[in-house]
Order: C-alpha cells, then structure tokens, then sequence
C-alpha cells in the first residue's frame, strides 16, 4: 500500500498554511462564514436549501479548489507531487469514513482545525484531538500492527 | 463578482493546501505516524493557518457586517455532544487510512489518481449520509426534549 518517505518541510508548510489561513480570513471579511470544506462542500450539495446566491458561492469555491493543481503546474513548470494510495477499495471506505465523520462531526482540518481553533470553539478544540487522536491510531495500527499501510 | 471572489479565494486555498504539502496523502500518513517515519511538516501548516486567521478573523470582525452579505453567520453550538465526538473519531480513522481530508481530496480531483477518483464519490455520499444523520438526531433529540 501506501508508504512513501517525505522530506520535512517547515518553510514551505508554513506558506502554504498562512495562504489557507488568509483565505479562511478572506471568506469571513466577503462572506461571513466559516471556510470549512466539508461544510461548503454539504451546502454544494443543497442548491435549493438557502437560495442561488448562498450556493453559488460555494461553488466557485469548490471549483476554485479543483483548479489550484493547474495554476500551480503553469506557475511552477512542474507536476503537482503527490502519492495517493491505488488500494481502491480501502480509498472508498476512507472517504466513506471521512465524509460521513465530518459531516455528522460538523467540520473537519479546515472547519474545526483551521477556523474553529481560531475562534477560539471549545467544540472544535475537542473535535482536533478527538480526530487527531484517532487518526494517529488509525495509522499506528495500520502500519505497525497490521503492517498494511 | 461574488463567484469570481469565491473562485479566487479557493483557488489561493487550494494553492496553499499544495505549496503545504497538505495535498500529498503521502506526507499527511507520515505526520501521523508517530512511531514510524514521522514528518512534522503538517504541524506548521496547522499553525501557520491557525495563528493567521486567528488574527484576520478578529480584524474582519471589527467591521459591522461582510462585504458580501448581510451578517457573520457563526456556527452557533456551544454545547459538546456525542455528534460531534463521534463524528471526529470516524474522521479521524478515514482520515488515518487514506490520507485525504475534504479539502485536499477535491484539490487532487484533476490530477485524476485512481485512489481519489474513487475517494471523492465516496466522500460525497458520506458527506450526504453524515449529514442526514446528524439531522435525524437533532429532530429526535428535539422530539424528546419538548414531550419530557
């Protein structure tokens, strides 16, 4: 499955966070809201739910997620990295899990870990180590119990 | 103009989840293997999102209302509640054998991995279903509330 070493990468982790972060504090000066990905993502899901100006936006947002690999490949000249795990069957109950999770959770490493922790939400510091904690033995058992990952 | 704002601020979202590293599955499993080859890396993005909205949030506030819209609309529940533990932990456990959370699996889309082209359907259908049963548990709970 998947086991790929990475390099650690303060520098560039710590843009790429501040540019995540500033967009958080761009959509809350327009829009008012929370950027929170399984959120947006929900309410994509609801066109008729709270009216086409209230689900349009979210859209574009989404659509504007889909084509960061793009711009960044002509800015760049280089193919995006990434490894991503061909255990398909494995893939589909992960993002099973993970929607259902952070749908249900209300949020996920954007809503709770991103904007909640920056509000200060007692709710979302609880949902951070709640989610952390599981994901670390997730992985811990996956990799050095089961030996699958 | 709302939608080419919104565009632009997922692009620089999206943008920010790759410079990061977020984006790579292979780079989120090794920061959550404590035990094993551990990069630390995902931690600066968590602060350095964190320490950045925190701070832009509070200036945003300052004003009386959005650019764009009428009012701050803030998620409102202040009470913790087994939703919201639940939820976490099965996050957390999809999060641990895939490596994509939301954001980072709809950035990847277009680079068409087989692993997230499967991933995303099966996202949007939990997203749904998460949904759906956190609602059906708030009625329930709503029905209790006002009969005891």
């Amino acid at each position: 499955m998947l086991s790929a070493s990475t390099e650690f990468t303060p520098w560039a982790s710590l843009l790429g966070g501040g540019a995540i972060g500033l967009s958080a504090v761009l959509v809350m000066l327009f829009f008012g809201r929370t950027a929170g990905i399984s959120g947006i993502a929900v309410q994509a899901l609801r066109p008729l739910a709270a009216g086409l100006d209230d689900w349009s936006w979210r859209v574009a947002f989404l659509a504007g997620l889909v084509a960061a690999p793009l711009l960044v490949s002509v800015v760049t000249g280089n193919a995006v990295d990434q490894t991503v795990s061909g255990n398909l069957p494995a893939m589909a109950l992960a993002g099973l899990l993970v929607g259902f999770g952070s749908a249900l959770g209300s949020g996920c490493t954007s809503g709770h870990g991103v904007c909640g922790l920056a509000r200060l939400s007692k709710r979302s510091f609880v949902a951070v180590i709640m989610f952390m904690a599981s994901a670390f033995v997730t992985v811990y058992v996956l990799r050095h119990i089961v030996g699958a990952l | 103009m709302r939608v080419l704002l919104a565009l632009a601020w997922g692009l620089l979202f999206g943008v920010g989840l790759i410079v990061s590293g977020m984006a790579n599955p292979a780079k989120v499993l090794n920061f959550l293997d404590l035990a094993g080859s551990w990069d630390p890396s995902l931690a600066f993005v968590m602060g350095g999102a964190v320490v950045v909205s925190f701070v832009g949030f509070r200036l945003a506030w300052r004003r009386s209302a959005p650019i764009l819209v009428a009012r701050f609309e803030l998620p409102a529940a202040t009470e913790l509640d087994p939703k919201l533990v639940v939820g976490a932990v099965v996050f957390g456990v999809g999060w641990g054998i895939g490596g994509f959370c939301p954001g980072p699996a709809i950035t990847s889309l277009g680079l068409a991995a087989p692993g997230t082209l499967v991933f995303v359907p099966a996202m949007v259908a939990g997203l749904w279903l998460g949904f759906r049963a956190r609602n059906a548990k708030l009625r329930s709970f709503a029905t209790k509330e006002s009969t005891s």
